[in-house]
């Protein structure tokens, strides 16, 4: 038996491999997407995202287990950082996932970034299609949160937590990191240290500043203490209200539909590039264009135009 | 792109003695190597959970309360059971040489005593994943 | 002190050695001469090697004498000349029954003072029918679920004589309820009840990790039994605030210092905040450090932990009681420094390590035996641990005079340089929102991953020489390890009594103590108080944390314990 026909038969091991083959890359992944995609359906995907520190961990594992106290089978992923230098990782986020019921209700994964930059490995979205296809209800993706402003969780998943802590920082510089834009919900965690009551009505004022349509949804900040699980059960509500906010006036297939755009996007942009590079690398020198470069007797946009004029216009 | 070695550590037992693990975490990460870290207290159905959902090449345990006797076959037995058995199971902790060669009629690739340098345990981890070769068609 | 003349002298001779002393230079008999900690080590020290050394605030404010503030050179006034340092040996003993002989065996010799070391399980919080208890019952110390186990092990101990010890942390007020319910039984007042609960949970979140709840709801527990203990049972040690086990998780001696003493500053703003008078409870708090190998670091360790406490103590949470500001300790050989190959060594480490306690002023010493790193000790190894500290009590003469190395440039240069760390650790911690807020963030954690691993490395670099081990090692060397028989029948027995004590017990009462245990921690009762009514009609130590745990919730480790940079 192939480890596909495993994982139509819902092999846990199965579903394992074939997360390793995609983040891999390996031989033949892409077809195995591609037979996967036909059985996606609109589950929900969550994103947490906030900054070292912010308690995502903890909020993850306390709204997995409401979703499972709603009947809900949950996929987890938990990007952490590869380290430049050595191109290892130490994946920690297990630690505060104990007491999970069986793999088939709850899945856990570990991915490391390895090398990108956007708070999500270059897999993570299509793991989320794997995790769907097996039948999973609720995606969950935590990102790296090592501070840098990680927007790809937008373009994979359809509701963005933004979680902060009152040591994060002022509103402003919330404003100024673009979390504003991503946050369909935002969290201050650990509210209970001092601090926090400022920051919510800064972001509140912030919000109330922002041009907003009065039948857009409106941002809920909601103040938890995720080691206290405490306001967890408020989270979870405005979670799932945004969903069907989102599904019920078409922004939910909206956005689905400009991620699909996004991503066919995306992998053509990989192809011609590999493709144009593959060619260039065979019959120009870069060595050669770099001194004509350096030592002042071109420049890069001329370059640039030239290459694509010789070698690009097929 | 080569494959990276991923391997799950897990500190089973009431004890909180995770000194070692944890510069054995580091050590491994230095290599190069993706290190999921469970945390303390982990029983053997946890660790072979895990290491299920995490795809581990290995998993490498430290015990030192002494009850090594029990729980790598413990491990081992659930490995069997889940059809996990191919995964490289090895560990670190205070066995005696008799028990050690016990453990690896077992099915336990490797046990390490105190005092081992961490590089051995790289060049250990390194030889064993590549001596893993899988037959499996994924499609 | 240092006239100019003798300056003047001091450094043209200073220039003329070192003259002629780069001439040796390029010979080096190691590759790097630092501590134990990875500090650097000069060359020389001499008087300029202390700064204002020659002034009358330094001999006021950094060293005074003996029993005078800030304590640096002992909180005593004539020291081991008129009471040498407790010889402490902590041991774990199976069954109640075992400990209970075991007891009576000490009390029979003339001893007064007992130390209980409890089992992983009842460590933890589990009943030894626990699913999780499962092979741990009685092996590292006694297990102990109810009243009716206490009953036993104090059984004809009249505890209004003795001054008893407790190793435990989590649920270590749950024992000393138990404790307090056989002193009633026997009708001996609280307040001639003596001894010291270790009860130290934020090192157990930083370094042993025998946590249960979370961290605030844990000190909100310290704090009830504290103004419990204050207000009836004021002879009782509440606390022991120990570094040993941040030690031997890999801190440097500065982030022993730094930690641990943090760790004694939370307590007591958590105590004053909770609203206790400083001066009603700091007498009673006591510490607890690692001697590690590094000679003169740990001596100059010792002194700078008096110094800081003194200060904090008087001047930041102005206690006005002497009693307040003296740091008194206990010490134990580092455990950690021990190895497993030709064990005999480890006599000669242990040796060495406890004279390190011995000059640095302890109150109370324990000395490792050298067979631990393989099999609980052999009685013999115990033995030979004691007779180490009889030698050098006895026999070598250090006990003759009050801090010894109290005045040596080096050693003088040493405590200055660890009181800086620590402090710097202080601002450090301050900065990033206090004791608790770093637990909770990992911060601790990460810190001494970091520094277990630096220390690795250094070893696998060859900076560092560990003898038997990346050096002089015997390449024949078959270590004997004494196999440790688990014996079962503790075990069973154990549940068997268990499951006795809960079939005869009033389990309405239970119940209702349980209930009213849940009330106080939900709301702002003493839990202190509510856990004494549980114990008293035989709820267990299970019972009682799962109560807790299901109001408070449990505790991981935090995700940022793992961000080794």
């Amino acid at each position: 038996m192939t480890v596909l026909e495993k994982f139509y038969q819902r092999d846990i091991r199965a579903l394992s491999r074939i997360i390793s083959f995609v983040e891999n890359r390996e031989e033949g992944y892409r077809q195995l997407l591609g037979e996967l995609y036909r059985m996606v359906g609109h589950g929900l995907r969550i994103g947490i995202t906030g900054p070292p520190g912010a308690g995502k961990s903890t909020l993850v594992n306390r709204l997995v287990h409401r979703f499972v106290a709603d009947g809900k089978t949950v996929a987890v992923i938990a990007v952490d950082p590869t380290s430049p230098f050595s191109g290892g990782a130490l994946l920690g986020d297990r630690v505060r996932m104990q007491e999970f019921p069986a793999a088939e209700q709850v899945y856990f994964r570990s991915m490391a970034t390895r090398g990108a930059t956007g708070g999500l490995a270059a897999a993570t979205d299509n793991i989320a299609v794997v995790m769907e296809a097996f039948g999973y209800d609720v995606v969950l993706i935590e990102t790296v949160g090592v501070g840098q402003v990680e927007l790809d969780i937008i373009d994979a998943c359809d509701t963005v937590v933004v979680t902060l802590v009152p040591e994060s920082g002022d509103a402003v510089q919330a404003m100024k990191a673009g979390l504003m834009e991503i946050s369909d919900v935002m969290v201050i965690n650990k509210a209970d240290r001092p601090g926090s009551e400022n920051l919510i009505d800064e972001l509140k004022s912030a919000l109330h500043l922002q041009k907003r349509d009065p039948d857009a949804w409106q941002i809920p900040i909601i103040a938890t203490e995720g080691i206290n699980d405490k306001n967890i059960d408020l989270l979870y509500e405005k979670i799932l209200e945004h969903d069907a906010f989102t599904r019920n006036n078409g922004r939910f297939d909206a956005h689905r539909r400009e991620q699909i755009k996004k991503k066919i996007i995306n992998i053509l942009r990989n192809r011609f590039q590999r493709e144009f590079l593959d060619t260039l690398a065979g019959q120009v020198s870069f060595e050669q264009i770099v001194d004509d470069i350096y030592y002042g007797r071109q420049n890069p946009f001329q370059v640039g135009e030239d290459l694509y004029d010789a070698f690009g216009r097929k | 792109m080569a494959e990276k070695i991923r391997v799950l550590l897990a500190k089973p037992g009431l004890d909180g003695h995770d000194r070692g693990i944890k510069v054995i975490a580091a050590a491994f990460r230095d290599a190069g190597m993706e290190v999921i870290y469970t945390g303390l207290r982990q029983t053997p159905p946890m660790i072979v959970d895990a290491a299920i959902q995490e795809d581990v090449d290995a998993i490498g345990v430290s015990i030192l309360s002494g009850a090594h006797m029990t729980l790598f076959p413990a491990i081992l037995k659930e490995m069997k059971e889940k059809g996990a058995g191919d995964i490289i199971l090895f560990g670190g902790g205070i066995v005696p040489d008799e028990e050690i060669k016990e453990l690896e009629a077992l099915g336990v690739a490797k046990v390490f005593t105190p005092g081992a340098p961490t590089e051995e345990s790289i060049r250990f981890l390194r030889e064993a994943v590549g001596k893993k070769k899988s037959d499996e068609k994924i499609m | 002190m240092y006239n100019k003349k003798f300056l003047e002298v001091l450094k043209s001779g200073l220039a003329e050695w070192d003259k002629k002393a780069a001439k040796f230079r390029d010979k080096k008999s190691m590759p790097r001469f630092f501590t134990v900690s990875g500090v650097d080590i000069d060359e020389l020290y001499t008087p300029d090697s202390v700064e204002a050394a020659d002034t009358e605030e330094y001999f006021q404010e950094q060293l005074n004498n003996p029993g005078e503030f800030p304590y640096t050179r002992g909180v005593h006034h004539t020291m081991y000349r008129s009471r040498l340092w407790t010889m402490r040996q902590f041991a774990g003993m199976g069954t109640p029954k075992q400990t209970h002989e075991r007891f009576k065996y000490i009390l029979a010799q003339g001893g007064t003072g007992l130390s209980t070391a409890f089992d992983l399980p009842t460590l933890m919080g589990y009943d030894s029918d626990h699913a999780r208890s499962l092979g741990e019952v009685g092996k590292c110390g006694v297990a102990v679920d109810t009243l009716a186990d206490m009953e036993i092990i104090f059984d004809g101990i009249d505890l209004g004589q003795v001054s008893t010890s407790m190793t435990i942390n989590s649920p270590a007020s749950m024992l000393l309820a138990m404790y307090l319910a056989v002193a009633e039984k026997q009708g001996v007042p609280f307040d001639q009840v003596r001894g010291t609960l270790q009860n130290d949970i934020l090192k157990e979140y930083i370094a042993q990790k025998e946590f249960i709840y979370p961290p605030r709801p844990s000190i909100r527990l310290i704090t009830d039994m504290m103004k419990y203990c204050t207000d009836k049972v004021p002879q009782y040690n509440t606390i022991s605030i120990s570094g040993y086990h941040i030690r031997e998780a890999g801190a440097t001696a500065a982030q022993e210092l730094a930690f641990t003493l943090a760790d004694g500053f939370c307590y007591v703003e958590s105590a004053i905040d909770a609203g206790m008078d400083v001066d009603a409870f700091a007498p009673r708090l006591s510490f607890f450090f690692n001697a590690h190998s590094d000679f003169f670091e740990e001596i100059a360790k010792y002194r700078a932990a008096r110094r800081i406490w003194a200060r904090h103590m008087r001047f930041k949470y102005n206690a006005q009681d002497e009693r307040s500001w003296k740091l008194r300790f206990h010490t134990q050989t580092a455990g950690c420094t021990l190895t497993a190959q030709q064990p005999e060594n480890n006599i000669v480490r242990v040796a060495i390590q406890a004279l390190s306690g011995v000059l640095g002023g302890t109150q109370s010493l324990h000395t490792n035996s050298m067979d631990e790193t393989l099999a609980l000790p052999s009685a013999k190894a115990v033995l030979i641990a004691l007779r180490t500290q009889q030698v050098i009590a006895y026999e070598t003469g250090v006990a003759n005079t009050i801090d010894p190395l109290g005045g040596s440039w080096f050693v003088e240069a040493q405590t200055d340089r660890l009181e800086a760390e620590a402090e710097a650790y202080f601002t450090e911690i301050e900065r990033r929102g206090g004791v608790l807020q770093c637990i909770e963030d990992g911060y601790f954690q990460r810190e001494l991953a970091r520094s277990a691993y630096n220390f690795q490395l250094e070893i696998e670099k060859d900076e560092r020489k560990i003898v038997g081990v990346n050096d002089f090692v015997l390449e024949e060397e078959k270590v004997e390890i004494p196999v440790l028989k688990i014996d079962r029948q503790v075990e069973l027995d154990q549940v068997a009594f268990l499951k006795k004590v809960k079939a005869e017990r009033d389990n309405g009462k239970v119940q209702a103590t349980l209930a009213k245990l849940a009330e106080a921690a939900k709301g702002d009762g003493n839990t202190f108080e509510a856990m004494y009514e549980c114990s008293k009609v035989y709820a267990s130590v299970g019972e009682m944390c799962d109560v807790l745990r299901e109001v408070w919730g449990v505790w991981e480790e935090s995700q940022g314990a793992m961000r080794v940079s």
